[in-house]
């Protein structure tokens, strides 16, 4: 199990590092975890990553969590109604809460 | 009244409002040959026909049920736009109007059952429209796999319906947000947009579809690709929603729908509207289903179909633009056409016999008559209160007098819009494309003149494209265009009606008309005339120039009853031409035949009328003067003695009068004993037994109760014309 703490900022100012850096962890377990607990801004492109790394793990038959949700996260995955589910497919659990 | 009675009545109305509905059909389908934007005309033929069905249903005339739908069909397949309007489908179409108008004149007629032989015509004139209605059913299988092309579109906007679950019922509007893919790039988060939505109201549900993510090799990560759809609930406008996304709107497509379950709310908005004839956006801007700049994008797309040739309607543009959805544009679209029958019928006019009407003219007559009695014993006494009594009467007694004599006027522009076919069928007929305008069609004529003027002026329709318009190899040569064009025209003018007959053909042939009198014995050789009086030889009877039959002459009247029917309307008719040119007749008609104002004078013991618009002014007979003519401001001025004219013995009076007429540019004076000033007069006509009494064009009784005759201008002009070139 692998869990990488994304800092500070997660949006359209670093989408572009955070990409390869995101897909990057994805190959290195069978089981991730993704702690937000850092990230005190997201916006759409933030939350698109993290959509996209969620469906790739998916993809690759691999369990990935998110934890540690900060507030800010809380409230765009509020506000987006994604805070149950993160696109159609993905059903996420109930620790992600 | 009996069921029969009333049955009766109602078929009466029937074919009465059936001959209108064919009229108008008929003036459509002209119509559809020369203009562009046709929906409108269409639907006036459409809703032509299908009110005659609908009637023909009620009593049961299944031939003209049947008849009728086929015609429907294919104004329908019109309607839709399957069929092309084109001048052949109105060339089939217009046979039909025909026909229809043949059938219901059978019932008219009392013969309610179909007969064999019509029946048959009218298979006939089916089988003529066949073609068009299978042609337009193989478009309908076209357009249905369109359909289903476009079916792509319309699953989206099943989506966006999707989620409309129990919460949707507290929301009213459905939004659906993409956004453009380079705002994030732009600084703008769509996230922030949908924040600041909530300031505005409640967000019931929120769906964030990721459909549209790319795999993550693809996937740019400063690009967008979230599409979210809300159910809103707020009590702002939806100009003031649309507004949170001015920023991002380019290259964005946001929609604003209402929900589906407040459909029916704006449905019942826009029936409870008030609203006059207002075109479809602004009915769905003012219920507030779409805002204006929405109309504005809708209509530019309209603009840019058009220039490619295409036209589509701005409803199905908004559908389509998913502004608005199809039921709410429906609901518009049925309240515009309510409020447009409503005008029409709104426009209606009562439908009066004709008979009732010529009681009341004639009994305003009598009160004129009356109230020149009354206003006459009045000045006798010298009450004064009395006197200003009676001038109140008699100037209501005037206005009531106008506006029931304006019951009668009727524009001419129905009857001018009748030729629009028989220019079309003759031209057709005649191998020429000739091309019929028309103007002053708002001229208001006596309607009794107006159903005598239609034989005459169908003739010299006739005659002008028969005779004046040259062929078009002809008319090329002599360097004109190809295209010939026949005017008709109406104007007032000093107390005539005028209606011009113009070509612009060939023109008069003085030489022949004069050669044709000189052989017929009408003139001398020799003898000189002027242009107007060679013109007006063409009026004598029998006179035609044998190189100009065709089929189309003989048929009913020649110019000398064309002359002979515009006589007895008191009108008189006039012909300039230029050789090569075209030629021109005017027909002058009086006003009215009723009532008219006229000048009295006194000759001798008696009392005459002289309608005043032919006056022109009054002076004073020169002493002394034996001759029948007088100088007037350097011109000189024959006139004719009334008491002469009309024998009369009693002394001369010391100072004699001129009254200067005028008719058809022509002036004359009249030399009275006695000026008695203006007055109303109710033309009486005279006794058959005084038919023939030229110069006399009625009578009318004075308020004394003494009998007046009235001098008919025209006629004696021209006998004094008549009388100065015989001697």
């Amino acid at each position: 199990m692998q869990t990488l703490a994304l800092e500070s900022e997660l949006n359209i100012f670093n989408a572009a590092e955070q990409k390869p850096r995101l897909l990057e962890f994805l190959e290195c377990d069978e089981e991730l975890e993704v702690d937000l607990a850092n990230v005190s801004e997201i916006d759409t492109a933030g939350l698109q990553l993290l959509i996209l790394i969620k469906r790739e793990a998916m993809k690759a038959g691999k369990k990935l969590k998110f934890v540690m949700h900060s507030q800010a996260v809380l409230n765009v995955l509020e506000l987006t109604n994604l805070t149950g589910t993160f696109g159609d497919q993905v059903v996420l659990s109930s620790d992600e809460e | 009244m009996s069921l029969d009675k009333e049955m009766q009545e109602l078929l009466v109305n029937y074919t009465i409002e059936s001959a209108e509905l064919l009229q108008v059909m008929e003036e459509g389908l002209m119509e559809l040959e020369s203009i562009e934007e046709s929906e409108e005309t269409i639907n006036a033929i459409f809703r032509a026909a299908h009110t005659i069905k609908g009637g023909a249903g009620i009593f049961g005339f299944e031939h003209i049920v049947g008849f009728t739908h086929v015609v429907e069909s294919v104004l329908d397949a019109m309607r839709d736009g399957l069929l092309k309007v084109d001048s052949e489908l109105v060339a089939a179409l217009l046979p039909c109007c025909d026909h229809l108008g043949i059938l219901v004149r059978e019932i008219a007629k009392g013969h309610t059952e179909e007969n064999s032989d019509l029946t048959k015509q009218s298979e006939k004139i089916i089988a003529g429209l066949q073609p068009f209605l299978d042609n337009a059913e193989g478009k309908q299988t076209d357009s249905s796999q369109v359909a289903s092309q476009s079916i792509q579109v319309q699953d989206e906007t099943h989506r966006v319906q999707n989620i409309e679950c129990d919460n949707s019922k507290s929301g009213n509007w459905h939004l659906f947000l993409h956004f453009n893919p380079d705002c994030l790039r732009d600084g703008m988060d769509p996230l922030s947009f949908i924040l600041y939505l909530t300031k505005l109201g409640e967000i019931i549900e929120l769906t964030t579809s990721t459909q549209a993510l790319p795999s993550a090799g693809e996937m740019d990560p400063e690009s967008n690709y979230l599409i979210f759809e809300i159910v809103f609930k707020s009590d702002a406008e939806k100009a003031d929603i649309e507004n949170v996304f001015d920023f991002v709107r380019a290259g964005s497509q946001i929609h604003i729908l209402p929900l589906e379950s407040k459909i029916e709310y704006y449905i019942d908005l826009i029936d409870s509207l008030e609203s006059d004839d207002m075109q479809l956006g602004e009915l769905l801007i003012k219920c507030g289903v779409i805002t204006r700049r929405e109309l504005e994008e809708g209509l530019q797309a309209q603009q840019a179909k058009r220039e490619r040739q295409q036209s589509q309607h701005i409803g199905d543009i908004l559908i389509e633009q998913q502004t608005v959805q199809k039921p709410i544009v429906s609901a518009a679209l049925e309240k515009q056409q309510r409020v447009k029958e409503s005008k029409a019928i709104e426009n209606q006019s009562i439908r009066v016999d004709a008979g009732r009407l010529d009681i009341l003219i004639d009994l305003i007559g009598e009160l004129v008559i009356a109230g020149a009695s009354a206003s006459l014993r009045a000045s006798q006494t010298g009450d004064m209160a009395l006197q200003e009594a009676n001038a109140a009467v008699i100037s209501l007694v005037e206005e009531v007098r106008d506006s029931a004599l304006q019951l009668r006027m009727v524009p001419i522009g129905s009857t001018f819009s009748r030729f629009q076919r028989v220019v079309r069928d003759v031209s057709k007929e005649l191998g020429k494309d000739i091309k019929l305008h028309i103007s002053g069609a708002d001229t208001e004529i006596d309607k009794s003149v107006v159903e005598k003027i239609g034989d005459p002026l169908m003739h010299l329709v006739r005659n002008a494209m028969d005779h004046g318009i040259e062929p078009a190899q002809l008319r090329i040569e002599r360097d004109k265009p190809a295209q010939g064009n026949l005017q008709l025209n109406a104007y007032h003018s000093s107390g005539n009606i005028v209606i011009e007959v113009s070509d612009d053909g060939r023109g008069l042939d003085r030489d022949k008309i004069l050669a044709k009198a000189v052989e017929r014995g009408l003139i001398q050789v020799g003898e000189t005339l002027s242009d107007q009086e060679v013109y007006s030889l063409i009026f004598e009877p029998g006179f035609s120039t044998a190189d100009q039959i065709s089929n189309l002459s003989g048929r009913g009247v020649g110019m000398d009853v064309v002359k002979r029917n515009i006589t007895e309307l008191r009108g008189d008719i006039a012909i300039d031409s230029t050789p090569g040119k075209g030629t021109t007749l005017r027909i002058y008609l009086p006003l009215t035949l009723a009532i008219i104002d006229g000048f009295l004078v006194g000759v001798g013991e008696s009392s005459y009328v002289i309608p005043l618009d032919r006056v022109v002014e009054c002076v004073a007979l020169p002493p002394n003067e034996n001759h029948d003519y007088m100088e007037l401001r350097g011109e000189v001025l024959p006139f004719i003695r009334l008491r002469q004219l009309f024998n009369k013995k009693a002394t001369l009076s010391k100072r004699q009068n001129v009254i200067v007429v005028e008719h058809l540019g022509v002036k004359a004076g009249l030399v009275v004993d006695k000026l008695k000033g203006e007055l109303q007069t109710v033309i009486k006509p005279l006794g058959k037994l005084f038919g023939h009494v030229q110069g006399v064009g009625g009578s009318t009784i004075l308020g004394s109760g003494e009998v007046a005759l009235i001098i008919d201008v025209p006629t004696l002009l021209r006998q004094q014309e008549f009388a100065s070139n015989t001697h």
